[in-house]
């Protein structure tokens, strides 16, 4: 199993699968860095309409192009179909938002349910046509690499090269309208025409992707990578670049991996490698990772318990909080018996002449600015400078004793 | 032992001179925090008894999050609620709770009546059919801020300030002694404005407390036996006409509060 | 047509009908809490659910069938709630993330394990087999009332029958504490009704009717009876109860029309073979949705949205 995917992976196992792992490792780029923008403006399921609405379309340039005594499985054919019927699926939901009471959400689910099922109608048409010719479009619902042919393999290549250099070229303007719109219009920059570039792009990833990845898992090429991105950064443009790469490498290595073995059908197995980095990084990383977060509310909560003890034992104030007690306890603070300790007292002092300067500073302060960092558990040493803090001692007196 | 220690507290004059099991609202060490801010950092408060209390405190200063904390509807962090001398759990029943009008979907398809009757859910349970007297209470309570005539509207057809009216309505059918309102005059119009505070002060002529988050420092004076002004800790609690200082607001709103505007206010002036 | 009716079309149209019921009664409350596409996640996760319950047991039985679709959608609420949380990423991204993770799983799972010997594949998950569910034993109306017929009615019909009377006596027995925390989640916690309960309890109705018309009517009919007849229904009407309502007859309607049309439409304009019965009936919805958007007399907002 092992050296078939290292084969895969170097493109040593065979002329078209190497041509469709390149493709699949452009689509994945294209993507990742496309759908950044989608995600953030927060339409990431408009991909998902879309993508389901391509269905009629291929059913329908298929009747067309044998009615014309084509062929009908001319793969350029069945993509310019399924882009038309996309583009009339996002035209139907737009409508649908616009003219009526009922949700975003609603107009997509709708969208996406009424055209793949009319889809379906017409591939169950187009089964029994020509009597039991079997046009394989069924492959377009999940993707289907086997036995692909050599120019479908280049348009896939092609295509994805292309969408990335469009990404390219229009990274600017589109992070700028994603981050913030009404700045982006102020700066000149025709927000439509961006939107609609941004759609543009959404589609030309998904009918490109119909092939390989198949209608009902093309989005995740468009979701997963770009949020997988969004945990590791805090930065527009890091996001587009990240995206582009955890898009990059699934697509790479899940067709390795589907053209070492049988069995792999493509399109899942991309998705799973993305949604494997996905995994992997919602749980290890720094900001937003799971581990981050219980470490932190972990952290935060002894500290506040913490503070609050440590503030009643420099009041002489009964603490009742059970959590509190043991904080204390571990720390050495108070003894078994709950009686305070010499450690105890030399931090509740610290507490509670931290608390004195922040109310002094405070109300010293003109402009709020202080109020941010007022939340009880930043040391005032961190907000102030010595000297500051020197002269608002000078105004609170000898520090009171704690017994 | 929560009494023994809320008595204790008491002794030292932490806590409001009144007995703690008869306050409406105990709050003690209450921390709550969204991520890893506190929202509301160990306020200890208690509510006077037959009162009208104001809390106020700037924008982001943890007011609606304070009562809903004190609902049990947030999770806290640290701290106890004691409603009446008992838990959240054991005392739901005795608190009516009006939310930020904002925070609900005005579009939803029902009526205005319907929603009143959502005030009678503890009665009705799942299935209790609404008979004649309940839909008569209900329209009682729409009539006390007067809304009977729109019983059957759809509430989205309504103006800010009758949403608001509808929303007392139906805190008003829950029938409770403690009532707790987030913002209930933030955006209303005059008339809505002077409804609603007749409303609350005949709630409290007829021995029942009102806890309001509040927005208009000039109207806390009018309106208010008591104040709570809180920044994310509490600042200070207590009779208006004691409390509502220039300095007290000056501590609650940092320099943020110009002094002009305090000034405006004709507060008692700092001690 | 009475014979060849009663043996063909009736049990068909009467399990279309009753999946379509049970999916719109749920579908309501998920539209008005802005989680429509919880039943896109949920169809999608149907597959996953089911192919490993297949693994476990190694059986295809009814059972646990729903056991596995209900906890994988149970899995992917979860999960979407946990990548909302704690990685801050907004619902849609956060849905997508899950539905399409889990459904290629559910893929890969199916190509790799031996299914050839019971009815599993993909396709049949999606389009269902409505038109194979047919009455053997029937010879004509009189069936109805003979023992011997009615014991090969297919079992499919009175899995649906059930599902679909569960799913309409839950949603009248906990109908209050629904509409009241769908309405002001807030006031609905005051009072006392755990809303999260209520929340995860819908989606997982939602999750048993969606797996029950799954086995019979594939996936499409799933999601567009989840959204298109509650979405219709809410411009039909501003009270919940009657929107609830409408979205009950709206269902039917597309149900019978939808299959009656895929069996017999070809035939009217000369076609020799019926189309995708699931596939019309989702079309048909659409087709009621669309004429609603157009001409229902509630279809435009009145109120402000939330958070304004």
């Amino acid at each position: 199993m092992f050296a078939p995917f290292l084969d895969a992976l170097l493109l040593q196992a065979g002329y078209n699968a190497g041509l469709v792992t390149v493709g699949a490792a452009l689509l994945g780029i294209a993507g990742g860095s496309g759908g950044t923008f989608l995600f953030l403006r927060k339409r990431s399921l408009v991909s998902d309409g879309m993508a389901h609405a391509t269905l009629p379309g291929v059913g329908l340039a298929f009747m067309v192009m044998v009615a014309l005594g084509g062929d009908g499985r001319s793969l350029p054919g069945l993509l310019l179909g399924s882009a038309l019927s996309a583009t009339l699926g996002l035209l139907a939901i737009e409508w649908i938002v616009s003219r009526t009471r009922l949700a975003e959400d609603a107009a997509i689910g709708a969208v996406l349910s009424v055209f793949f099922g009319f889809g379906i109608v017409l591939l169950t048409i187009i089964q029994t046509m020509s009597g039991g010719y079997q046009a394989g479009l069924e492959g377009f619902l999940l993707g289907s690499t086997a036995g692909m042919l050599f120019q479908d393999a280049l348009l896939i290549a092609i295509g994805g090269g292309l969408i990335v250099g469009l990404v390219f070229v229009l990274r600017r303007p589109m992070t700028l309208v994603a981050f913030d719109t009404e700045f982006a219009a102020a700066a000149g920059i025709g927000v439509r025409r961006i939107d609609l570039a941004m759609m543009g792009l959404v589609m030309a990833v998904t009918v490109i992707g119909l092939k390989l990845v198949g209608l009902i898992l093309v989005v995740a090429m468009l979701i997963i990578p770009p949020v997988t991105a969004r945990l590791w950064t805090e930065r527009t443009e890091r996001v587009v670049l990240v995206g582009g790469a955890f898009g990059g490498v699934s697509g790479y290595v899940g067709a390795a991996l589907s053209a070492s073995a049988p069995n792999l059908p493509t399109g899942p197995i991309i998705v799973l490698v993305a949604f494997a980095l996905f995994a992997c990084s919602l749980l290890f990383a720094p900001g937003r990772g799971v581990l981050a977060a219980v470490i932190r509310h972990r952290r935060f909560q002894w500290q506040v318990h913490r503070r609050q003890g440590l503030l009643a034992l420099a009041r002489e104030e009964p603490i009742l909080d059970p959590l509190t007690l043991s904080v204390l306890r571990k720390e050495g603070l108070i003894r078994q018996d709950a009686v305070v300790s010499e450690k105890g007292r030399a931090a509740a002092a610290k507490a509670l002449l931290d608390e004195r300067r922040w109310a002094i500073a405070r109300q010293r302060s003109e402009d709020g600015s202080l109020d941010s960092h007022w939340d009880g558990l930043t040391p005032i040493e961190s907000v102030l400078t010595h000297d500051e803090i020197a002269e608002i001692d000078r105004q609170i007196g000898p520090p009171a004793a704690v017994r | 032992m929560t009494l023994a220690a809320l008595e204790l507290a008491r002794d030292e004059g932490r806590i409001a001179p009144f007995p703690a099991d008869q306050s409406p609202l105990v709050i003690r060490e209450l921390t709550v925090s969204y991520g890893d801010k506190p929202a509301v950092f160990s306020l200890d408060a208690a509510i006077e008894p037959e009162s009208m209390t104001a809390i106020v405190g700037p924008n982001g200063a943890g007011k609606s999050t304070l009562l809903k904390a004190a609902l049990g509807i947030v999770p806290r962090l640290s701290g106890r609620i004691l409603v009446f001398g008992q838990p959240i759990s054991q005392s739901m029943h005795r608190i009516a709770y009006v939310p930020q009008r904002a925070s609900v979907d005005w579009d939803f398809p029902t009526r205005v009546i319907d929603v009143v009757l959502m005030g009678l859910y503890r009665e009705l349970g799942f299935l209790r059919p609404v008979r004649r007297h309940h839909r008569e209470r209900a329209l009682a309570c729409l009539d006390r801020v007067g809304m009977a005539d729109f019983a059957t509207r759809q509430i989205g057809q309504l103006s800010g300030g009758q949403q608001q009216r509808v929303f007392l309505a139906r805190a008003l059918a829950q029938n409770a002694e403690l009532y707790l309102l987030d913002e209930p005059l933030a955006g209303v119009d005059a008339a809505t404005e002077k409804a609603v505070i007749d409303v609350l002060k005949t709630l409290k002529v007829e021995h029942r407390t009102v806890v309001c988050v509040h927005h208009d420092l000039a109207t806390v004076g009018d309106y208010f036996d008591n104040v709570l002004l809180i920044n994310g800790r509490k600042i200070a609690e207590g009779p208006v006409t004691t409390t509502f200082t220039a300095e007290n607001l000056q501590k609650t709103y940092g320099g943020r509060l110009a002094t002009a505007h305090i000034d405006e206010l004709k507060l008692p002036a700092a001690s | 047509m009475g014979a060849e009716f009663v043996q063909l079309s009736l049990t068909p149209l009467l399990i279309g009908i009753f999946a379509a019921i049970a999916c719109a009664l749920p579908g309501n409350f998920l539209l008005l809490r802005r989680q429509a596409l919880i039943g896109d996640t949920i169809s999608h996760v149907v597959l996953p659910g089911i192919v490993v319950a297949f693994l476990v047991t190694g059986t295809v039985s009814t059972w646990p069938m729903l056991v596995g679709a209900a906890a994988a959608a149970v899995v992917a609420v979860v999960l979407i709630e946990i990548i909302k949380r704690v990685g801050r990423i907004e619902p849609g991204a956060a849905m997508g993330v899950v539905f399409t993770s889990l459904f290629a799983a559910g893929v890969l799972l199916l190509e790799q394990s031996d299914t050839s010997g019971v009815h599993l594949d993909v396709e049949h998950a999606l389009y269902g087999n409505l038109e194979s569910l047919i009455w053997f034993t029937a010879e004509d109306w009189s069936s109805l009332t003979d023992p011997r017929a009615l014991a090969g009615l297919p079992p499919e019909l009175f899995r649906m029958v059930a599902v679909a009377l569960g799913v309409s006596f839950l949603t009248v027995v906990f109908w209050r504490p629904l509409k009241l925390s769908t309405f002001d989640e807030g006031f609905a916690g005051a009072v006392g009704i755990p809303t999260t309960a209520i929340g995860l309890g819908l989606v997982i109705t939602a999750a048993v009717a969606a797996v029950a018309a799954f086995d019979a009517v594939g996936s499409i009919i799933v999601i567009a009876m989840f959204i298109c007849p509650p979405a219709a229904a809410r411009l039909m009407t501003n009270r919940l109860e009657r929107q609830v309502l409408w979205s009950v007859a709206f269902a039917v309607l597309s149900a019978a029309l939808g299959y009656v049309l895929a069996g017999y439409g070809p035939l009217w304009l000369g076609g020799e073979h019926a189309v995708s019965a699931a596939g019309m009936i989702a079309t048909v919805s659409g087709i009621i949705l669309a004429l609603a958007c157009l001409f229902a007399p509630h279809r435009a907002r009145v109120g402000a949205p939330k958070g304004t």
